[in-house]
This record gives structure tokens, sequence and C-alpha cells, in this order.
């Protein structure tokens, strides 16, 4: 009887100890959210409405006088089913557009494409990339999409050396492994990571810039490569995990760190809530994430607070591209997602290589290894493991509830 | 760069450090929020502390009481036009809204409740089940829960809605406090202040006292034991609805078919640190909860310890005080 009372008591003069408080210290000029009101509204760059494309690009149609065996395949490997199965679908249609394209234009060479599913999944990669190389009708191969598994069968590409383009798997660490047969058709998080810093400090005009990373590889690895370039402009880092939803900690620290741009590491999942918590307790500067954050659930669920959000990704906005997006759609009934240029332009990588008579597996590797021409979206040279030697980076905002381009950023 | 395997890897190149310059400085802040979080903790603790009092039953499916409670709340937030956006309305009209979100989120959570312990429990207690076969039904019945809503909903969270423009209301120690964290530990404090009361004044709470401290007893004194344990699944409910909108108020995104689990996992952990079976222990458990994870993520500068940090100081706890810290027993806390 006694205690409840004096709990009661206890919640009643913890409620007005606060009360009180707060208007003693009224005066008090404000803490942690007024410093970074500073420079937000300064920055204001405009969406893109067209992407140049290079003059003389590769197309995939070629002379139209290519002959090949009628059996030469190419095939794509990555996910069609499974949670991210949206990325895979966005490659292969593209895949799909080119090589659509390269049959209408070549009547006497018609290259068959078969589609492997591995859901995205490294534990399941390893069986349709089995399957796939066993088959000798298949010289190349686009895919696979993701990191993971990527990783987990580049041995197998390898061991039968197959040429593979990966249109979208950002590791930096995939090119490390010494294979011959890997080659990335779009730039690394070691690029993106830099990339990052110098469009938040130059572009967004951010002097003090807080990183927050998660505890995924992918995470973790841009985290450090983002720090590091952004040298004296860093004033704090923090970590998260995947999974979290109450960031409170984290963001009082940002607050009081004055920061006017933060750089969320991660995926959406977390730096959605995270952007929308920020803009709650008060922060008005600029939010900037990386590709993993580049999807329209981000706006979905940050709500409102996604307009002071900005990307970077190493995908080329393949909407922004006329013809392409035109027949994109007519064959799809969609407009292009992020990496579909990105698996045209590596097909027709490839299929210029069949046009030009390298119709085995051997010949094909050889002629990818050689290549430097323009395609829809850049240029294509690859070093000798498979890192591109110009790829660009693209900056992204957010404009009316859609995620728009803005330009390539860190050049 | 994909989301596939969302495997956790650890940071590589440092160790645990101690950041006390930055604990520090965001002590109040820290501690505020903390307070916020460990409230809708300790509402939802009080759904496994009364449930366990009585029934000895850790009901592992409360979490998805709790989550259905945030579809309510969605659901009549969406209906009366709520969007991304804050709202263009007066105050009045939203503490309206917010009412009408609370009431329809309550039902929902006392429903679940209810529903929960006629279709899964009640029949393993006429049957006389074992204590184990209870605590497996718990689980299964989480999951099934889980996986209807994952089949209705799909895997991806709802539009995050915003209630209010949270304002910036006073200045403690050189910390803002707004008004959503005073709403809500206001809010709950008083909630858990009437629990309290109703358990130890009111008839049926001297009932369900009573069922907890000794059931065949209280049923020759003429209890009804049936309708006492399905008063205390809908009290827990009804709370769990409460800590429901407070938990959308805040995290706006986080209405999604596992979303209950983590926040389970946490309030089940708070009504341990407290006390099973123990009303205010749960809310002693759930606001040192919030604190400690809180502290220690500062701290220690990284959030992968924040549970860690938590469920340490309640192993630390327990091995002083087994049965928590202000004891374990519904039945023989104060008449």
């Amino acid at each position: 009887m006694n205690r409840k009372r004096v709990m009661t008591t206890l919640a009643a003069a913890a409620t007005f100890g606060m009360l009180l408080g707060g208007c003693a210290n009224q005066a008090a000029p404000e803490g942690g959210g007024s410093s970074d009101g500073g420079n937000q509204s300064a920055v204001d760059i405009p969406a893109l409405t067209s992407v140049d494309t290079p003059k003389d690009a590769v197309l995939p149609a070629g002379d139209g006088k290519a002959k090949c065996p009628s059996t030469t395949t190419l095939a794509y490997i990555g996910a069609q089913t499974g949670a991210n199965a949206q990325l895979g679908i966005n490659i292969f249609q593209g895949i799909q557009l080119a090589i659509n394209e390269h049959n209408e234009a070549n009547p006497d060479c018609q290259v068959a494409f078969k589609k492997f599913d591995t859901e995205g999944d490294p534990n399941k990669a390893t069986g349709p990339v089995t399957q796939a190389t066993k088959e000798a009708n298949i010289i190349g191969v686009v895919g696979l999409p993701f990191s993971g598994e990527s990783k987990a069968t580049g041995n197998i590409f390898e061991q039968v050396k197959m040429v593979h383009i990966t249109p979208a798997a950002t590791n930096p660490g995939l090119t490390e492994n010494g294979w011959t047969t890997f080659f990335r058709g779009l730039g690394n998080d070691a690029v993106q990571g830099p990339a990052a810093a110098k469009f938040m400090t130059d572009k967004l005009g951010a002097k003090k810039v807080y990183i927050v990373q998660d505890d995924s590889e992918y995470g973790i690895g841009l985290g450090k490569t983002t720090s590091d370039a952004l040298g004296d402009a860093l004033i704090g880092t923090d970590k998260v995990t995947q999974g979290q939803k109450d960031f409170s900690a984290t963001i009082s620290k940002i607050m009081n760190s004055g920061a006017d741009a933060v750089f969320y590491s991660g995926y959406y999942a977390e730096g959605a809530p995270f952007d929308q918590q920020l803009v709650a307790k008060g922060y008005t500067g600029t939010f900037v994430g990386p590709d993993g954050l580049k999807d329209d659930q981000f706006i979905k669920q940050a709500g409102d607070a996604s307009k002071n959000a900005y990307f970077t990704c190493p995908c080329i906005p393949g909407e922004l591209i006329p013809d392409f997006a035109k027949a994109y759609k007519s064959l799809t009934n969609m407009d292009p997602g992020t990496y579909s240029i990105e698996g045209y332009d590596a097909t027709t990588v490839l299929l210029a290589g069949i046009d030009a008579g390298n119709q085995d597996r051997a010949k094909l590797l050889d002629w990818v290894n050689n290549y430097d021409a323009d395609g829809l979206s850049k240029h294509y040279k690859w070093n000798d493991k498979g890192e591109l030697q110009a790829p660009t980076v693209y900056g992204y905002k957010v404009e009316n509830g859609k995620i728009v381009p803005i330009g390539p950023i860190g050049e | 760069m994909i989301p596939t395997i969302l495997t956790a890897v650890p940071a590589a190149n440092d160790w645990i450090t101690l950041d006390f310059v930055a604990l520090g400085q965001n002590f109040w802040s820290a501690t505020f929020d903390g307070l916020t979080f460990g409230s809708i903790y300790a509402l939802v603790a009080l759904g496994y502390t009364l449930v366990y009092g009585v029934l000895n039953l850790i009901n592992f499916a409360h979490s998805e009481v709790f989550i259905m409670g945030c579809y309510a709340v969605f659901f009549t937030l969406s209906f009366l036009g709520f969007g991304p956006s804050a709202p263009n309305l007066g105050v009045g009209q939203i503490v309206l809204n917010l009412l009408l979100a609370l009431i329809a989120a309550i039902v929902a959570s006392a429903l679940t409740a209810f529903l929960l312990e006629r279709l899964a429990y009640r029949p393993l207690r006429k049957r006389n089940a074992p204590r184990l076969v209870f605590l497996i039904t718990a689980i299964g019945a989480s999951f099934t829960i889980q996986y209807l809503i994952f089949v209705w909903r799909g895997p991806v969270p709802e539009q995050a809605l915003t209630m209010f423009q949270t304002k910036p209301i006073f200045n403690v120690f050189g910390t803002i406090i707004y008004s959503d964290q005073i709403l809500i530990v206001t809010a709950a404090v008083i909630m858990m202040v009437i629990t309290e009361r109703f358990i130890s004044k009111s008839r049926t709470g001297r009932g369900i006292r009573a069922v907890a401290q000794d059931p065949d007893t209280a049923t020759l004194m003429g209890v009804n034991k049936e309708k006492i344990i399905i008063t205390t699944f809908v009290i827990g409910g009804v709370l769990a609805g409460a800590a429901a909108l407070f938990y959308v108020m805040k995290i706006p995104s986080g209405v999604v078919y596992n979303g209950g689990f983590i926040l389970g996992i946490k309030a089940f952990a708070a009504a341990v640190l407290g006390g099973i079976g123990n009303v205010r222990g749960a809310l002693l458990g759930g606001l040192l909860l919030g604190l400690i994870g809180n502290y220690g993520q500062i701290l220690l500068g990284n959030s992968q310890w924040t549970d860690v940090v938590a469920f340490l100081v309640l192993v630390l706890v327990l091995l002083f005080r087994p049965e928590g810290i202000l004891g374990s027993s519904l039945g023989r806390s104060k008449a």
C-alpha cells in the first residue's frame, strides 16, 4: 500500500520536475538542433532531363551481316524470384532487349538466350552456374548481379574459362581473387565512396559530414572508402545494425556534432527509418546514401523526411536515354529500372564479339579482354583484373516523391 | 551491394573502446530517448507479466498481439487521411484522430489476445496439457500470426505515416524535449498507474491476484477462473494496443509482419528484469532496459552492442536477484 503511493507520487513528481526544469532552462540557447541549420537551402541541384550518349556507341544490332551457328547461346544467371527479384528482372529484360535487337537486324545470326535462377542467394547460385557451364552452347554470361553470389561462383566460371560480365555487383574484393573470367560492368564501391565524399563536400557544400554505417560487408566497406576520402570534413562516425529500428542514440550524437550532411552506408530497410527519425529530431541538413538506399521503398518508409535525401549509384539512368527507354517499354511495358542499361550494355559487348566471329568460349573471353569501345551508358575497357578503367558514378535526389538523376558525380 | 543476404560481419579494425566524452555530451538526450522507448517496452512487458502471473505461461505470441495493434493504427490513420506529410490539422483534431487510432489499436490487440486465449490456450487447459505444450503453442501461435500477416501484406513495411510535427517543448540541461516524448512517457506512466490500481483495488483485480496465488483455492472461494484468465489477456492486449500507437508514432516504418519480434523480446526481458509477474517490476524493467541500451550504445559507439549491454545487465541482475529486481509474484503484490 505504502510503496504504491510512493510510486505514484514519484511519477507525478518526475513529471512536474521535468516541466519545471524546462521552464527554468527556457532561456538557455538551444542545444544540438540549432547549429546545423546552416546551408541546406543553398544547394539546389536540378534534375537531369536527358543523358548524352556517346555518338559512336556500339549497339546490339551491329551491321546486320553477322553470321553464326544457330546454336550460339548467351545466358543470364541471377535472381528471377526471391526477395530481390525486381533487380534481376530489370537486368534480364535489358539483356532480352539487346538480343532481340541483334536478332532482328541479323537474320544469319540468331543468338539464343537462356535464363538461370539463383534467387540472389549465394547458397543456391552454385547449382545454376554449374549447370550453365556444362551446356556447351553457352559461350558467355551476363551475371551474376549480386556480390555474395558472385563471390560464391567465380571459381566455377574460372575453371571452364567462361566469360561473365556482372551488371550490378559492386564489392571491390571480387576482382582480387585472381579470376580471369570475371568482368565488372560498372564502378565498384571503392569508386563510389570517394565519389560520394566529393559529391558531399563539393556539390552539396557540406563542411561537417557524419558517417553512419551498418554491419553488413557492403556497409562497412563503403563506409571506410567514403570516410577515407572525406578527410577533415569527417566529424564523426557511428555504427548501427541491420534490423535496428530505434536510432535515437546515434541521432543524438549527430545532433550534438552539428553535422550538415549525414552519409548512411547501408540498405534502405534501416536507412529510411533512420532518415525519418533524424528529421523528426529537427535535423535540417542533407542525407546521402549509396545505391543500397536508392529504391522507391526508401521514399515510402521515410515519408516526407526523404525530401532531404540524395543518392550515389554507379548505375546510369537508362530512363533518360530516349531510344533505349522507348524500346525497353515497348518490350516490357515498364520503364527501365536500376541496372537495366548495364545489362543491355554488357550483352552488347558479348554480341559484338559474336558478330566479329568470336564464337567459342576462349575467343569470346579474349574479345572482352581486349574490348575498347563506347556502350550506350559509358566507355567499356577493362584492366587486367576485370575492373572498368573509367567507371561513372551518378548522383540522384528525391523530387516530388520520386528518385531522379542529377548527373555524374565525383569527376 | 544488394540486400540479398543480410549477414552481419563484425567491424574488423576496432575493439571495445569506452567513449565517456560522448556519453557525457549525450547523457540527457540518451536519457529522455531511453525513457521514451522504455515506456513502450514497459507497456508491452505488462502483457507478458500479467499472463505469466496468472497462468505461469510465457505468452510468446504477445508480440503479435502488439503488431496487430500497429496495423490497426496504420489502417485507421490511413483511413482518416494521414500520409507521409504531417497533417494540416488543429491540435484538437489531431488529438481526436489519435484517440480514434488508439481505440482501434486497443480493440485490435485486445481482440487478438482474446482469440489467442480462446483458440490456442483454452483447449489445452481443458485437456490439462503439460506446461511445455503451452510454451510450444505460444511460439507456434506467434509464427502463425506473423505469417498470416506476411501472406496478407507481403514482406515490406507499410507506408510511413506522420501523426504530427514533433515540436520542441522545452529544454532540460541543454537538451530539447519533444512533444512526442512527453506524450508517450506521461501517457504510459498514467496507464501503468491505472493498471496497478485496478489490480490492487478492484474486485476483478483481487480475483486476478487470487488466481495467481492459488487457482484452486480461488475457484473454491467463488472466483470464476476462466473469466479472470480472459480478463488478464484482454488487459495485456489493451496495453499492447496503447504501446502500438506510441511505437508507430516513434517509428512509422515499423509496421511490418515481423516488426513485433525484437520489441517482444525486449519487453519480455524487461518483465524478467523487473521481476516477472510483478506489475511495478514491468515498469521499472522497461525504463531501465531503455536507458541501459541507450547508454551502452553511446558508450561503446556501436549499436551492435545495444542488446549485448542490455542483456548483460539482465544476466548480472538475475545472478544476484534471480527473481528480478522487485521480486516476481503477482499474487504477493501488496494487497
